[in-house]
Formats: structure tokens, C-alpha cells, sequence
């Protein structure tokens, strides 16, 4: 008999910003008096330097915390924002968790339950897979999408093995129901109305895809635990709990006021908050919509109860900072065409050659440790940096990413060209050796001081506008977690 | 330790053109106005020079490639003219290379020349440019002034200073600096400011103000060197001879190893130690009359106080509020306005410093003539950032030092 699948552990990613919408609203009042019905609450922000593959990396260092990764066999990153359209980006997400290359990644896309129709395939493989969800997507200023959409990342590692929650089944629709498209190479959606989305959409649709998981699986309503519908809705319409026979006691929030839709990930982001909370036993239903409907049952166990304490969902949504500056969110996105000055002109042209070369070195931050005298450094030099003992020779790989760090020096630097203005940067030292220069991001300028712990996070360092071309590393990002040192 | 080449290099003739904004000039016409000045001062024709440094920082921005700017602009006699880049240290390694060419005998009479032209740039600071090509992925773009705050950040730390009092103490080096400017027509900036105006000063990397920065300006210095030997032959009758030349270029242990703090610069204290004894000297705090040093930045300026042990460490920011760094005071410090005042052409600021010095030692400094007269003579360059960089002192003094 098949040993039970599914989920082995799951991880949320939110961004720190939370963009105000009434700030939103305010700005663009003048123009599009309409959206005060959606000018409620917040939406996280991706900060300039991440997109959807920063957020799944960080994502997926919450699902696994210290998880070993050797039994991963396949990762795949679902996103509509994916950053290349031809360069594997669930394989950048690997070389930053700094996984063996005897891994197979792949790319889903294409439309907003692209994660979930990439789980129902990933547990139906048995295989061990890191499901990553995430998006960024760019909507056009004073449109209902830029009320409603945020930015967040959520990972969930499937197999078989110790899981939390076992998967009952799915069920599965497709239909071509176009209430919103974006061409390939396009930057913005284009929307049909919204009543008549939800009504001749969402509502049947995902009707019919959770009536179906329920006759295939043999469930009643009374049955469920969980309700988890994603779709870029405010509120729930009623008429799907009547087509359903679901009562709204079941249906988890869905995170309108807190985080906005936030796309591809919004189904896994809501599962990750879900199994915070889910008792044993308790099913959990995971609906989402797109181009028809994905329905996924999964049945929470025991080993939910007895997981390890980590930032999670409900952390990340907590380390938050509201965020009023509306022009900043739109400069990052490109819809605000500020004047860089010259300092930007700086050409970011990225080598393919010496990024092979460096691959471990700046995409996952491995450094080296010395085999002779065991000095750690990054990054790894032919001729050890140890002071005693001047040893040549290959080091062993020593990864850095996850090892906390503390301030040595610091300064927020206006002149230098940043898009988040001032930069933050200084030299880090890890805990066990090793130090390195840093820049900082998601700073609070009143809590950076010598001494102060940080954590590493993989971002993009800088974007090659003359070549289309993001350049990734690693920055240090103040350790928000009540263990850590703090400024003050 | 090598024997050095404590009082085997006199200088011949020195040549400093006037630093500043210079619009109407480029690179060529300001190292003709340094060279003309100083081949007069030598009493040598050009074709008596064997060869000749040319040091810039920015030869990509301005000059281009080669030692052939230099030989071209003074139509030199097909010597061997070598152009060295080492940071902000370039000008004096420009006078590194003339210096030892004259001391192991292979030239008689040698050249060193610094220039740079930054104002062709478009803006403000030293331009943006590559590392290298491992750097540009993982090393941090930051700015000069970026880089040097965070000696500020580690000193109070370090040494438990008050915000406040470092602020206060590192505008006391400007304040001092412009002062002496001042009287300098040589140098850039030439205004009197007050400590009120360095602190309320826009900041630029924090601690650092507008005014805890360096000018940024187009210039040129140069030096004609050759034996004590062959200067007394030419009729000179004071000697300056150089004492000590030493150069020390982190190794990485700063950026990657363990132990240094980032309140100091490693390489200055290992040059300086060097250089004081090149020269013999074992208390520099009473044996070095004047000291030009690399205020790139005011916090610069008062750690390599430190480094070059005048002060003691942690003590510096006292010893500059206590005035022991005036144009009065026990070892005065830019009596030229130094770096703050000429701004940073890189390839000449290590020239510009030799150059005060070698007034400063023949008593031809004019109004900011050190009354008490200067024996030995400091000068401190340094190029990169206080994790990576490449430190240079030079001592110069009357032979008879």
C-alpha cells in the first residue's frame, strides 16, 4: 500500500510595506471617485528589489527553517510575473537555496491558479517538490486592480513522509472565461466588469469545481473544517455559499484588508495561514479561480500540531510597516518617471561568463571554509585569508545564507544612486566567522546600529536597463524576530 | 628590513597648479602650469629628465590609457614615462616611481606627475565605476563618502564617543582646514566657515555632512627629483631630501578575516610604522613638524591621527577639539587646507601634500608659513575604502635633518 501524500511543510512570505489605500484613493480621487468602496485596509508591497523569485526563495526558507534540503527533488515556481520569460527562474531560486543540481525545476505560469494547478500535479507524482508560488504584478494607477492587488510569496513542500495535512484529492476545471488577460510581454491586465465576473464567473464556476471535489471525494459540507476561496474578490458573494451548501462560519478570510490578491500566490498564502491555525483531523478545502477552477481537500495530522514555531504567515503579516508614500510605490513599479541623475547611468552589465564561475558565490552566498586551519570566509579566494597559516588550495563550500549576522559598520548613503533612497550598507559579521559588506534593505532608520542582528535575504542587486538583465545577491535585512538584537 | 632610502632622493623642483573648478582647461593645460612651475624651481632642462610617473585615478573619465598624456602634453624626450593607478594613493606612487628610479641609480633626474580633471563628469563626487568584475556581483556600489562614514559609525561605537561630541570634533577639521585654505591661493575653496555651518550641513552618508567632505576639483602637481648629489651641484644649498616612502595595500584581512573593528585604517598604521622607521623617527607626536594627511573626509582625517600615532587611540577626537591640529597647534595638520580646500584631483593630491611640505621645509609657504621652522615633514595618501585600500606616507626633510 502507497504511503499517505502531502503536505511535509508550507511557508508564507510577506513583503514589509503595506501601502495604505486610502493614501491611494486620496491621490486619485479626482480621477476615479469610484474606488472608495475598495479604499479599506492595506496591500504589501514588494519593495524595488524583489520580485516573485526573491519572495519564493524567502518563502521557501520559511517552509523548510532547518529542514534539511538533500531530499528535495524537483521545485517549480507558478507565478504570472515570472522575470524571465526564457531563463528558468524556479532554477534562480535554486542556485539562492543553494540546492544540489540533481534537481528538476520547472516554470508554471499563465494564470492566477497556476500554483494550485501546479500542487494537484506535484502530489499526484509522490515526489518530494518545493511548490512556489509567487507575484509582483504591476497594475495601471487608479484602476480597481491597483486597489485590490498586493505582492507576496508562499512555498509548500509536498511528498511523502512525515506530512501535515494529507491530500484527500482534487478536482479540476477549465474553461476560457476571460474576465481579465495580459498578452505575453505586456505590463498591465485588461478587465471585463466586475459584476459580471463575479456573477457568470466566479460563482458557478467555482461552484461546480468544489460540488465536483465534493462527489468525488464523498464530502458533505459538514465534513470541512476550512473553506479557502481565492479569488480577487472583497467579500465572498453569497450566492456561492447557496450553490455550494457551504456556511460562511467555514470561510477563511480572504485577506482583502491585510494583503490585497496577490495573485498566483494567494491560494498557497492562504493554506499557509489556514494550517497556522487547523486542528487535527479538520479538512481543509483550497479552491482557486482562473480560466476555470482548481479544487484541492486536504486533511490536517498530528504532525501539524507538533511543527516547530517559525516566522510563518502570521509572523511576516505582523513584521509589517504601513506605508504612505504613494509616489515611492509608484517609482518602483515604473509608473513614476523620476529623474535618476547621472549616478544611475552606471552600466550593471552582467558577464555570463564570471556568473557561471561565481554561481554558488552570488546567487547562493557560499563562502569557503579552510580545511586546514577551519577559517571561514566570503568569498572563497584561492589562498585562504586565515592570518597564521597561508594555505593554498580548493576550499569546502560554506554557506553563509542562513547564518545570522551583526553590524560592524554602517552609514546611510545619500549620494550614491539608490531607487530607495538613502542606502543602507556596512560591513556584517556572521556568527561562526566570516564577515562580509553588505547593503542593508527594508531599514528602519531609527533601529541600525553597530551590533544590530540581521538576517541574510536574497533580493536583486541591481537591473541592467540597456540589456534587460536582473542581477541577484544577497543583502542583509534587520532580524525582526523577538530573540533578536535590536538597535536600541 | 630593507636598508631604505632615507636621504638618497633630493627634490630638484616642484610644481602645483591652481586646483579648482577649471572649465576652461583640461587635463593637458593643468599639468603644463604644474610642470612649468616646477622645471623652473629645478634650474634642469627637459631634456635632462630620464624618465617620468604619470598617476591618475580616473584615466578612463579623462586622460585615457598610457603614460603617453603626459608625453605629449610636455612633449617629453621619448623617455619611458609608466602611468600607475593605485586609488586615491596614485599621486604618490607617481612620486614612488620617479623616487626609487633616482635612488637604484637607473635615472639621474626623474619626473613624477599627478593629475586629474573631474569636472568634466557631469556631477558632484567622484565618478561611479567598476570594481571588477567579481565586485560588481557581490561587492556594494557605495560612494566615497558612503564608505569612509563608517569609520564613524565603529569609532563611537569603539570608544563609547557621543554622536554628538564625533560630530563636533570632525567639524572642527573642517573648520580648521578652511581656515588655512584660506590664506592658500593655490586652493579651491578659499571661504572662513563656522562650526554652526559644518553640523547643520546637508548629510550626505551619514555622519557626514556637505561640509565633512572633501571638494571635488580639476588639478595637477609634480615633482623633479634626482640625488643630493646632483642638487648641490645645480646650486641648491637647502636640500630636501625624502626620508621615508612607504606603501602598504590591504590584503583582504580587513574585508574577510577577523578582528578588525572598522575604527581605523590597518594599512596607514603598518605604513606608518614603516615609514618612521625609514627615517628614524620614534616619536612622531614631537619629531614630525606638519603633517598633510588624506581628509578625503573629516572622520579620515581625525582616525589616521590616530594611525599615524600623534594621537592616541580614541583620543583623537580630543586632541582636534583641544586645537593640537592648527595652524598653531603642536602639530598643525593641513596648514595648506589640505584635501578639504585644494578638493581631490586623486592623481595630484599626493603631489599637492609633497609640494606644502617642500615649501613649508624651504620657508616659502608665505602667509601660512609655520613660524617655528619645520624639520621633517608628513604626507599620508590613501586610496579605497577603510575595509580595502592602499595606504601611502611620505617624509620629507632638509638633508641635514
Amino acid at each position: 500500500m502507497a504511503r499517505d501524500v502531502g503536505i511535509l511543510a508550507i511557508g508564507a512570505y510577506i513583503p514589509r510595506r503595506r501601502l495604505q489605500r486610502s493614501v491611494v484613493y486620496e491621490a486619485n480621487k479626482w480621477f476615479a471617485p469610484g474606488l472608495r468602496g475598495l479604499s479599506k485596509g492595506q496591500k504589501s508591497i514588494a519593495n524595488w528589489d524583489e520580485d516573485a523569485i526573491t519572495m519564493a526563495v524567502e518563502a521557501v526558507r520559511d517552509c523548510l527553517g532547518d529542514m534539511s534540503r538533500d531530499g528535495v527533488e524537483a521545485l517549480s515556481l507558478a507565478s504570472t510575473t515570472l522575470p524571465f520569460a526564457d531563463r528558468l527562474n524556479a532554477g534562480i531560486a535554486k542556485e539562492a537555496l543553494n540546492l544540489g543540481d540533481r534537481v528538476s525545476a520547472t516554470d508554471a505560469g499563465g494564470s492566477l491558479r497556476a500554483a494550485t494547478s501546479d500542487l494537484m500535479q506535484a502530489l499526484a507524482t509522490r515526489q518530494t517538490r518545493l511548490c512556489m508560488a509567487a507575484d509582483a504584478r504591476k497594475a495601471r494607477p487608479a484602476s480597481e486592480g491597483e486597489m485590490m492587488q498586493g505582492d507576496a510569496g508562499a512555498a509548500v513542500l509536498v511528498g511523502e513522509g512525515d506530512i501535515i495535512a494529507k491530500y484527500l484529492g482534487g478536482h479540476a476545471i477549465t474553461q476560457d472565461f476571460v474576465d481579465h488577460y495580459r498578452e505575453s510581454g505586456e505590463e498591465f491586465d485588461y478587465s471585463w466588469e466586475s459584476r459580471w465576473i463575479r456573477d457568470e464567473g466566479q460563482v458557478p464556476i467555482i461552484a461546480d469545481a468544489i460540488n465536483g471535489a465534493m462527489a468525488d471525494l464523498s464530502l458533505s459540507a459538514s465534513d470541512l473544517g476550512h473553506v479557502l476561496i481565492a479569488a480577487p474578490m472583497k467579500v465572498l458573494p453569497k450566492p456561492l455559499l447557496k450553490a455550494t451548501g457551504l456556511s460562511a462560519d467555514l470561510i477563511a478570510p480572504m485577506l482583502f484588508e491585510e494583503t490585497g490578491y496577490v495573485g498566483a500566490a494567494h491560494p498557497l498564502l492562504m493554506l499557509a495561514r489556514t494550517l497556522e491555525i487547523a486542528k487535527p483531523g479538520e479538512k481543509i478545502m483550497l479552491a482557486t479561480f482562473g480560466q476555470g477552477a482548481d479544487v484541492l481537500v486536504f486533511e490536517v495530522t498530528e504532525a501539524n500540531a507538533a511543527k516547530k514555531t517559525k516566522i510563518g504567515f502570521s509572523g511576516w503579516l505582523e513584521n509589517g510597516e504601513p506605508d504612505e508614500n504613494y509616489h515611492r510605490y509608484l517609482f518602483h513599479r515604473g509608473l513614476l518617471g523620476l529623474d535618476k541623475g547621472m549616478r544611475a547611468e552606471h552600466d550593471e552589465k552582467q558577464p555570463g561568463t564570471t556568473l557561471a564561475r561565481d554561481r554558488k558565490t552570488v546567487l547562493g552566498l557560499v563562502g569557503g571554509k579552510c580545511s586546514q586551519t577551519g577559517v571561514v570566509q566570503f568569498p572563497k579566494t584561492d589562498i585562504s585569508v586565515a592570518q597564521n597559516k597561508r594555505s593554498v588550495g580548493p576550499q569546502e563550500d560554506y554557506p553563509f545564507a542562513d547564518r545570522s549576522a551583526k553590524i560592524v559598520t554602517y552609514t546611510a548613503d545619500r549620494l550614491t544612486f539608490s531607487l530607495d533612497p538613502p542606502l543602507y550598507y556596512g560591513m556584517l559579521d556572521f556568527e561562526g566567522g566570516g564577515r562580509m559588506i553588505a547593503e542593508f534593505t527594508d531599514i528602519d532608520p531609527s533601529d541600525v546600529e553597530v551590533g544590530r542582528d540581521m538576517r541574510m535575504a536574497f533580493r536583486i542587486k541591481s537591473k541592467d536597463d540597456k540589456r534587460k538583465f536582473t542581477k541577484y545577491f544577497w543583502k542583509a535585512v534587520p532580524d525582526r524576530s523577538p530573540s533578536a538584537t535590536g538597535a536600541n | 628590513m630593507a636598508r631604505g632610502i632615507k636621504d638618497k632622493v633630493a627634490i630638484l623642483g616642484m610644481g602645483c597648479a591652481k586646483f579648482g573648478e577649471h572649465w576652461d582647461k583640461d587635463a593637458d593645460a593643468l599639468m603644463v602650469e604644474a610642470f612649468d612651475e616646477a622645471i623652473v624651481d629645478s634650474g634642469v632642462d627637459v631634456s635632462e629628465i630620464d624618465a617620468a610617473w604619470l598617476g591618475v585615478g580616473f584615466d578612463g573619465q579623462n586622460i585615457g590609457p598610457s603614460g603617453i598624456p603626459a608625453s605629449m602634453a610636455l612633449r617629453l624626450p621619448n623617455i619611458g614615462v609608466t602611468k600607475v593607478e593605485n586609488y586615491c594613493a596614485s599621486g604618490t606612487e607617481s612620486f614612488r616611481g620617479a623616487v626609487y628610479a633616482v635612488a637604484s641609480g637607473a635615472a639621474d633626474i626623474a619626473l613624477a606627475m599627478g593629475v586629474e580633471k573631474l569636472k568634466d563628469t557631469g556631477y558632484g563626487g567622484l565618478p561611479v565605476r567598476s570594481r571588477g568584475t567579481r565586485w560588481d556581483m557581490v561587492g556594494v556600489t557605495g560612494s566615497a563618502p558612503g564608505n569612509f562614514a563608517q569609520l564613524a559609525s565603529a569609532y563611537r561605537t569603539k570608544h563609547g564617543v557621543a554622536p554628538d561630541d564625533l560630530k563636533r570634533a570632525m567639524a572642527h577639521v573642517s573648520v580648521k582646514s578652511h581656515a588655512n585654505g584660506a590664506k592658500n591661493p593655490k586652493a579651491h575653496l578659499r571661504k572662513i566657515i563656522d562650526i554652526d555651518a559644518v553640523i547643520n550641513a546637508p548629510m550626505i552618508a551619514e555622519p557626514l555632512g556637505l561640509f565633512d567632505c572633501c571638494g571635488v576639483s580639476d588639478g595637477a602637481a609634480c615633482a623633479i627629483v634626482t640625488t643630493p648629489e646632483i642638487a648641490r651641484s645645480l646650486g641648491k644649498t637647502d636640500v630636501v631630501t625624502v626620508k621615508a616612502l612607504q606603501l602598504a595595500a590591504s590584503n583582504g584581512w580587513e574585508m574577510q578575516g577577523a578582528g578588525w573593528d572598522g575604527s581605523y585604517v590597518h594599512t596607514t598604521r603598518i605604513a606608518a610604522k614603516k615609514a618612521y622607521q625609514e627615517a628614524g623617527v620614534n616619536d612622531p607626536g614631537s619629531q614630525i613638524s606638519l603633517t598633510e594627511v588624506h581628509d578625503c573626509f573629516s572622520i579620515t582625517e581625525l582616525v589616521t591621527m590616530e594611525d599615524l600615532f600623534i594621537s592616541k587611540e580614541g583620543e583623537a577626537w580630543k586632541d582636534i577639539l583641544n586645537g593640537d591640529f592648527d595652524a598653531d597647534g603642536s602639530t598643525p595638520c593641513q596648514i595648506d587646507g589640505g584635501l578639504k580646500c585644494f578638493g581631490h584631483p586623486i592623481g595630484a593630491s599626493g603631489l599637492r601634500m609633497i609640494y606644502e611640505n617642500y615649501l613649508q621645509l624651504l620657508g616659502r609657504a608665505g602667509d601660512r608659513q609655520r613660524q617655528d621652522p619645520p624639520s621633517l615633514c608628513l604626507s599620508h595618501n590613501l586610496g579605497g575604502m577603510p575595509f580595502q585600500n592602499v595606504s601611502a606616507v611620505a617624509i620629507v626633510g632638509l638633508s641635514d635633518a
